[in-house]
């Protein structure tokens, strides 16, 4: 028998659900760093919470998997649309945004069950002042975050430690750790930080300094060197990157839609990140 | 752009659905007029409407491939560009040459290209090098009506294979036919309207297990051959700076040869001709 409840209830009940199914969940950072905006996911499984969709543009979600996929798969359709029919240099991370945000806001509205999950949309510019942050929510609220962001299980906590400690001049092997330190603040036994290993994570970068597609994955012996807090990896030994990738490289011409990493001429200027 | 725009501001299903991991399939369903031979064409030969690009050489090396294509473009008796550029990456470990219709081909280029970076990024992997190629056959075909009326394009195809059934045998090059056919080749190829000299060339300095450099010196003379007695293929023009595109996959992934590093090549090649015309 159906009983009448109304619109402020109906949608309080499906905020406090959607919560709860993600704070059940493990978390995941999304920092800057002087090299790029640095994500890092506690994921002890081989189904990705982090990945690629652009040149410049990176994604991180928690919550379920099977909708968080779905909608990685449409921001990577949308984006390959786009720079298919433009150009690549027209996919930013505020159209893709701008779409998700539409999708989980009707999704949000529509439908019975609103989507579990939260995600970040990242896009790296030429200085840690130009990188975007977009966090969106389950009901389609987006923001634009101040250069680091938690979500997913104790988030709060996790996004305390951030702010304290945050600083974009760090390098790589400093900003992993305090992303590894923050993931690890929360949920240990009787409140005691854990000790977060490389199989417990997936880590990813946006690298600044590379032209064409700026994503690489950083795992095995690298995340070893990296966490134990070895410096900056040779980018050849990062290893385990979807496409391992080739030796950057300069403009490339008009009539190609391949990244200009796979498409150069000359040897990019040192430090050239435009 | 895509079809059934939902007023809700929702992406539309066909973005979010499972379905595949082809971006030319999703483009089959989300915008169909992107997609090369799916336009109406007006009966009869419209062959000369358009420049063609001309030939295109690849060679097998120790450590991979190399591929290079001469610059010229032409429109009848008229050369209709000299410094096209027919050699592009199709993604981090492959290569793609075209030659035939050159608007028909680029797009076709670009299309093979997207589509083998959106695989690999929705499914977190690479295609073999074998995929990739069938999924290029399956493109070319799809064109086959164009090719009927005289708007044919026929790619050649090479790349290093990262996981190859015969560890000798890294370097791997595909040819392909106007109606889709798909055949391997061993050692070199050639297309395009200078290919019978470029492979008559080719035939008589080829050896397998030859090196990339070696391989960059055979390929620039082969297209000098090919230019020598094919009016559609440009030679090193020394005058204007203009010499072929040669790039290599190899392990490290593609590299296109800089100005520098291609001059050099091309003037000790025209060098040699100097002495003996024959090569």
């Amino acid at each position: 028998m159906q009983f009448y409840a109304s619109p402020e209830q109906v949608q309080r009940d499906r905020s406090e659900y959607a919560r709860k199914g993600i704070a059940r969940g493990r978390s995941a950072v999304v920092l800057t760093y002087e090299g790029g905006i640095l994500l890092v996911a506690e994921n002890i499984t081989t189904l990705r919470k982090i990945s690629e969709i652009y040149d410049k543009i990176g994604f991180a979600a928690v919550g379920r998997y099977n909708e968080f996929e779905n909608l990685r798969r449409a921001g990577v359709r949308m984006a390959d649309l786009n720079g298919y029919s433009y150009d690549r240099r027209d996919v930013t991370g505020r159209g893709l945004a701008n779409a998700f945000t539409q999708t989980l806001g009707a999704i949000f509205t529509e439908t019975q069950k609103p989507y579990e999950v939260e995600i970040c949309i990242a896009q790296v510019g030429s200085a840690p002042e130009s990188d975007e942050l977009y966090r969106i929510t389950y009901d389609g609220s987006v923001m634009d975050e101040p250069g680091f962001m938690a979500m997913g299980g104790q988030a709060e906590a996790i996004s305390n430690v951030l702010r304290e400690r945050h600083d974009v001049s760090a390098d790589l092997t400093a900003a992993l750790a305090l992303a590894a330190e923050a993931l690890g603040s929360v949920g240990g036994e009787n409140g005691q930080p854990r000790k977060l290993e490389a199989k417990q994570l997936e880590v990813a970068v946006l690298d600044r300094r590379r032209k064409g597609r700026a994503f690489r994955r950083i795992a095995g012996a690298a995340l070893i060197t990296l966490l134990q807090g070895g410096k900056d990896v040779p980018e050849k030994e990062l290893g385990d990157v979807d496409a391992a990738p080739p030796p950057p490289a300069g403009d490339k011409p008009t009539v190609s839609a391949a990244s200009v990493d796979t498409e150069g001429a000359e040897e990019p200027a040192e430090g050239d990140a435009s | 752009m895509a079809r059934d725009f939902d007023p809700s501001g929702r992406l539309p299903d066909i973005f979010t659905n499972a379905g595949t991991s082809s971006f030319t399939q999703f483009l089959t369903h989300a915008a169909p007029e992107l997609l090369p031979g799916r336009r109406p064409l007006p009966p009869g030969l419209s062959a000369d409407i358009a420049p063609h690009g001309t030939t295109i050489v690849a060679i097998a090396t120790a450590e991979g491939v190399v591929m290079a294509g001469d610059r010229r473009a032409t429109m009848g008796n008229l050369i209709a560009s000299r410094d096209i550029e027919k050699v592009h990456p199709a993604d981090a470990y492959s290569l793609i040459g075209i030659a035939g219709t050159a608007g028909i081909g680029i797009e076709l280029m670009r299309l093979f290209q997207v589509e083998l970076e959106h695989y690999e990024k929705i499914e977190g992997i690479m295609l073999s090098l074998d995929g990739k190629a069938n999924r290029l056959a399956g493109m070319v075909r799809g064109n086959l009506g164009a090719a009927m009326q005289g708007l044919a394009v026929v790619p050649l195809f090479a790349g290093f294979d990262l996981s190859p059934s015969d560890p000798a045998k890294v370097g791997r090059i595909f040819s392909f036919d106007v109606a889709g056919g798909l055949y391997e080749e061993t050692g070199f190829d050639s297309i395009g309207s200078g290919s019978l000299f470029a492979k008559s060339a080719l035939k008589k300095k080829y050896r397998p297990g030859v090196s990339t450099d070696d391989a960059i010196r055979m390929a620039v003379e082969a297209l000098y051959d090919a230019a020598d007695d094919d009016t559609a293929t440009g030679g090193p023009d020394v005058t204007r700076k203009i010499y072929p595109v040669v790039m290599t996959a190899t392990a490290n992934g593609t590299h296109r040869l800089t100005e520098a590093e291609i001059s050099a090549v091309a003037e000790q090649v025209v060098a040699g001709r100097m002495e003996n015309p024959g090569g």
